[in-house]
């Protein structure tokens, strides 16, 4: 049987050792597939940000003749059922995502940063505010997000909300508990005794301090609004189905999966393609602002 | 509980528009449209609606589904089988997959195969699952034409065509699943394996077999039963966008129609059903770790 390489460690002197080395190897590959995703999400935004150049075509513009077209020189990702480009209509969706996934980044941290230092340096307000998220986040994600959608109606604004909504209560729960910690260091206190109001002691030292998780948190609940977006978008109730959506080219292709499997297979590589560099970018990131949470954080995440 | 029925209604309700104008159609007259509301009590204040809602909880009832015109339970209970059967199927894919690979990956840590699954597992937590599914229905369906395209077959119409109809669809949702509790297994693993009760379980003779799973999967599996209640959520949710990747009917088709009774029906029922399920998997943490006592 082969014995593993830790196993036969005697000498706290050789753990030490094997522990370094350990972890060298690990933070090597590490930094080496977080740069893999660093490239994959410039590559993306970069996409997001030049489509309208990289497209060429109107993702709205129909091709009548080439209806449900293979993949050709004029039509890289072939053609829809009523001959919208699908290269085209990838690439503007490659935009949405970005856009919505920022969005809803940005709606969570406003969120989750108000509630969450309200909650951990306001003790009285505490109870309720947990409570709340609590509340929130005894919801499976994706189906709050459906249901909210579901009576919402299908725009781009409202999957934003929507999906903002699922994300606050768990960046609230992540900035309470740096808060907690923080109110209690002697610089707060010292602070406190210098007469500083409590808007300023926030400002100045409670929110900068507790931001590091949170944005490693960011990255993660990018790529859960991504796939959220492209979710419910899939299923119909996200993005209307005119605007190019990698969910809403999926929903379309579904339809025509025997005949036009294109349809499916290049948004859903581009799908992978974002959510993979999101992940190693955050795993990356992760490691780099806060050692601690390796390994459990991240794979913890919840879409 | 409360609270979770409050969030539920409100959230739902406070959205604007109004079922009473979808079910009387573009073309009904405003007058219309005000007497269905008054018959579906919708003119009512919010509090109020709230307020009604809870007496017919606390009874059990979860009102009539506007749509279908029929208590919601009747409509929840007729979509339970197969939402239930493909959560079921893919949990049990995704614990018999993802707890495995974890416990391989750790034995032979940082070796070929460790990294190869680990790199699996990374593609599956970025393969979404509705994604997956249309990928088999192309492969095994479309190509190879070995399993259906889509549909479902009930129960009562055998249990191996019932079987078969599920097999695409819960691995789907079973496999993007399992990549999470491989990762979580193998790491509560690797830190196990380090500990000194190893160590001295090998010196005393032990095989390795003894000690790889009855001495240190039965200590790392504290923190893969924590995945494993998240992943239900997901599972819940994942089993929603699967039904209609696969034509499923399943409580994930009640939910997609601006129906408020039943989509809060559906929504209470599954924060319950989650609720519960963490609740288990606390239970379960005594069970298996004797130090955990609940103060």
């Amino acid at each position: 049987m082969k014995v593993a390489p830790w196993g036969d460690r005697g000498s706290n002197a050789n753990s030490a050792h094997e522990r370094t080395r350990y972890l060298g190897v690990r933070s090597f590959l590490r930094r080496r597939s977080a740069v893999i995703g660093a490239v994959l999400v410039a590559a993306n935004v970069l996409v997001a940000i030049g489509a309208t150049v990289i497209a060429g075509v109107d993702p709205q513009a129909l091709d009548v003749k080439a209806r449900l077209a293979r993949p050709t020189a004029t039509h890289w990702f072939g053609t829809d059922h009523v001959g919208r480009d699908a290269w085209s209509r990838v690439i503007h969706g490659a935009r949405l995502s970005m856009v919505v996934g920022a969005s809803v980044v940005a709606l969570s941290f406003v969120g989750g940063l108000a509630f969450g230092v309200l909650g951990g340096y306001y003790r009285a307000l505490d109870n309720v505010l947990m409570r709340m998220m609590d509340g929130v986040m005894a919801f499976p994600g994706i189906i709050l997000a459906i249901a909210m959608m579901a009576s919402l109606g299908p725009s781009v604004f409202n999957v934003i909300v929507a999906l903002g909504v699922v994300y606050v209560p768990r960046v609230a729960r992540i900035v309470r508990g740096s808060v907690l910690v923080i109110r209690e260091t002697p610089y707060v206190e010292a602070a406190r005794a210098l007469g500083i109001g409590d808007g300023r002691i926030i400002a100045r030292h409670v929110l900068p301090n507790c931001l590091s998780p949170v944005i490693v948190q960011g990255t993660f609940i990018f790529a859960a609004a991504v796939l959220g977006e492209a979710a419910l978008s899939f299923l119909g109730v996200g993005v209307p189905p005119q605007i190019p959506s990698w969910g809403n080219v999926l929903a379309e292709g579904r339809s025509y999966l025997q005949q036009a499997p294109w349809l499916t297979l290049f948004p859903g590589a581009a799908i992978m393609a974002s959510i993979l560099g999101l992940n190693l970018f955050g795993d990356g990131l992760r490691d780099l602002l806060d050692p601690k949470l390796r390994g459990i954080q991240g794979a913890a995440r919840e879409s | 509980m409360l609270v979770v029925a409050t969030v539920s209604f409100v959230l739902i309700r406070l959205a604007p528009g109004d079922p009473a104008s979808v079910i009387a159609g573009p073309y009904a007259s405003a007058d219309d449209i005000g007497r269905l509301q008054t018959a579906l009590g919708l003119d009512q204040p919010l509090p109020v609606q709230l307020v009604k809602w809870y007496g017919r909880l606390a009874r059990g009832d979860l009102g009539d589904s506007i749509f279908l015109r029929r208590p919601v339970l009747e409509a929840i209970y007729e979509r339970l089988e197969p939402t239930l059967l493909l959560t079921g199927w893919a949990m049990l894919i995704a614990v018999l997959v993802g707890v495995p690979v974890g416990v391989v990956s750790a034995r032979h840590h940082n070796s070929f195969l460790d990294q190869s699954f680990m790199a699996l597992a990374l593609i599956g937590l970025s393969v979404p699952n509705f994604l997956l599914g249309l990928l088999m229905i192309l492969c095994f369906g479309v190509w190879l034409g070995w399993l259906p395209v889509a549909g479902y077959v009930a129960l009562e119409g055998g249990l191996w065509p019932n079987v078969r109809s599920l097999i695409m669809p819960a691995l789907a949702l079973g496999l993007v699943q399992s990549a999470l509790i491989a990762r979580i297994t193998r790491s509560s693993m690797l830190d196990v394996l380090r500990e000194q009760y190893i160590l001295s379980g090998r010196s005393k003779g032990l095989t390795e077999r003894t000690v790889v799973y009855k001495h240190a999967l039965k200590n790392a599996i504290i923190p893969t039963l924590t995945v494993i209640g998240i992943t239900f959520a997901l599972l819940i949710g994942g089993a929603v966008v699967i039904e209609t990747v696969f034509n499923i009917p399943g409580l994930g088709r009640l939910m997609l129609r601006r129906d408020y009774p039943v989509v809060q029906g559906v929504v209470l029922l599954i924060a319950l059903t989650y609720t519960a399920i963490n609740l288990l998997v606390d239970l379960a943490y005594l069970a298996i770790d004797p130090r955990i006592r609940f103060r």
